[in-house]
């Protein structure tokens, strides 16, 4: 049989870390959003803290940042791209073993951040908040996973490097980079370290490198994602190939200058403020320019979202995608940012691009590659993939519209003033205020969650029901640029 | 902002290698024949995916 030979002749993809990750990626899933629901339930009902520190919400809110972040995006990421870069070079993975010690190596690290960060073992720093011993680890998975990657592309049977590629290889080396500058830490004992950097300084790395997460880890790497899965999907090119390249070019550039704009109204200077908040609002164009790219893909097509719910996942990722980069660029502005800051509104806007962009681009795409991993071509339950879309919706949509509510009340609550330029409320009415919004928030977190519950359900089902088969790399003959 | 001595001469030579880059993508033919690079994927494999 083809397969058999295919297998003795060395001629088969290297699919397994794809489906370690795949499946790492549903089950961190699951744990990163049930931590972000209990955490949700402790604000409205902050009893629920228990008492117990390792249960406290300051311990938990990290967990869940970094747990949905580098564990469910991480190996959705990690997954996808050791699947794309294969399939488009039609070679087999760069040096499989060592994608495997990145994979465990992946898992060392979540495991250690869920047990440090309860711990109370904390370097402050957000989304940076892991100890420095993790953080070497993360250093070691990150250098495994490049030369993987790039050993693949390296050994590709295409002369040219598909679009997504430049968007994982620009992630990769970003993170790299972003990793190590806001990593640098003298280290006082195992477990506490202090930064390199002090006072508005580290602020300013902190706030560099924050943004630059959300903007290659959590837009570039995605994008590479939407990038092959959505075409797979629809079974369309790209709209303009053209302007994926263009548009990947002008937000690597972009991104990089944009992260001032959590600073507004510090201590950081007025000009470097300046700065981040015209570079945010020019990002806007880049970043419709990939939505655009990716919607009108299904130009001609459009019917297919009527039956396909994996498509509606990804169009509707796109949609949120175009909604949080622009909702972006607007915060960024001063005087809007004036209020936005430190309300719920930001916490909003994270969460329509978290929700929203990420975890819909990455279910859909894993609906896509998972049954693809055990001899099928779809799911288990079509039906199921259709629930668990209406369901993540409407939890999106209860989640931002509460917070957007809240925030905008709290920024105006915050600086009304009295005739005689005395407060008109204390921060504590403003907190009372919030709640009925935390509530609601908290509803659409367990929809978003259910959904997630919902998938697991099908994958399972999916993986009982089907069985691990090579997949056979294309013969020479359709191998030439 | 003494940051600004690391920051700006870091930012500078990543900009040089950004460009750098982008020359070798020019100078290697992977920005010809686009069009026909975006249907790759889409081509008939000997296997599914």
């Amino acid at each position: 049989m083809a397969n058999e030979k295919a297998l003795a002749t060395g001629a088969a993809y290297e699919d397994g870390p794809v489906r370690a990750f795949a499946l790492a990626a549903v089950l961190w899933g699951v744990v990163g959003m049930l931590v972000g629901v209990v955490i949700a339930a402790q604000l409205a009902w902050p009893d629920l803290n228990l008492g117990i520190p390792w249960l406290s919400y300051g311990r938990l809110r990290p967990l869940h940042t970094n747990a949905v972040i580098f564990a469910f995006g991480g190996c959705a990421l990690f997954a996808t791209s050791y699947h794309v870069v294969q399939r488009t070079g039609q070679t087999r993975l760069f040096a499989p073993g060592l994608a495997w010690f990145h994979f465990w190596c992946w898992q060392l690290v979540v495991v250690a951040a869920a047990i440090t960060l309860p711990l109370g073992i904390t370097r402050g720093k957000e989304y940076a908040e892991l100890e420095w011993p993790i953080a070497v680890l993360i250093t070691i998975a990150w250098v495994a996973y490049a030369i993987v990657f790039f050993g693949t592309v390296g050994r590709r049977k295409i002369r040219h490097i598909y679009v997504a590629n430049w968007f994982f290889g620009a992630f990769i080396i970003a993170v790299a980079l972003l990793h190590l500058v806001n990593g640098a830490v003298l280290p006082v004992s195992f477990w506490k370290s202090y930064s390199a950097y002090a006072g508005v300084q580290d602020a300013m790395v902190q706030w560099w490198y924050g943004h630059n997460a959300v903007g290659f880890f959590l837009t570039a790497g995605f994008l590479g994602m939407m990038y092959y899965y959505i075409p797979k999907q629809a079974e369309r090119p790209v709209y303009s190939y053209r302007l994926s390249i263009v548009h990947f070019w002008a937000l690597i550039f972009t991104y990089m200058w944009a992260g001032p704009h959590h600073l507004h109204y510090t201590a950081l200077p007025d000009w470097a403020q300046s700065v981040g908040m015209i570079f945010s609002l020019v990002l806007l164009a880049p970043s419709w320019g990939g939505m655009i790219n990716g919607v009108m893909t299904l130009s001609g097509a459009w019917h297919k979202l009527r039956d396909d719910p994996i498509l509606k996942f990804l169009i509707v990722a796109l949609s949120f995608y175009g909604m949080s980069t622009f909702e972006g660029p607007m915060m960024s502005i001063k005087t809007v940012n004036a209020l936005s800051h430190y309300t719920d509104w930001t916490v909003g806007h994270v969460h329509s691009g978290a929700l929203g962009w990420v975890g819909l681009i990455s279910m859909g795409s894993l609906y896509h590659l998972i049954p693809r991993m055990y001899g099928r071509t779809e799911m288990y339950s079509k039906r199921a993939i259709e629930l668990h879309f209406w369901i993540a919706t409407l939890g999106i949509v209860l989640y931002i519209a509460a917070m957007w509510i809240a925030g905008v009340m709290q920024g105006l609550m915050w600086r009304a003033v009295n005739p005689d330029g005395t407060l008109v409320y204390t921060f504590v009415e403003s907190v009372k205020a919030t709640w009925p919004f935390y509530v609601i928030r908290l509803g659409g977190g367990l929809l978003y969650l259910a959904g997630m519950g919902v998938m697991s359900w099908n994958v399972i089902k999916t993986v009982q029901a089907g069985h691990v088969q090579p997949a056979r790399i294309p013969t020479a003959a359709l191998a030439h640029a | 902002m003494d940051i600004l001595y690391l920051l700006i001469p870091f930012s500078v030579v990543l900009v040089l290698l950004i460009v750098a880059v982008f020359g070798w993508a020019v100078n290697s033919g992977q920005l010809e024949d686009l069009a026909r690079e975006g249907e790759r994927i889409l081509l008939d494999e000997d296997q599914g995916t």
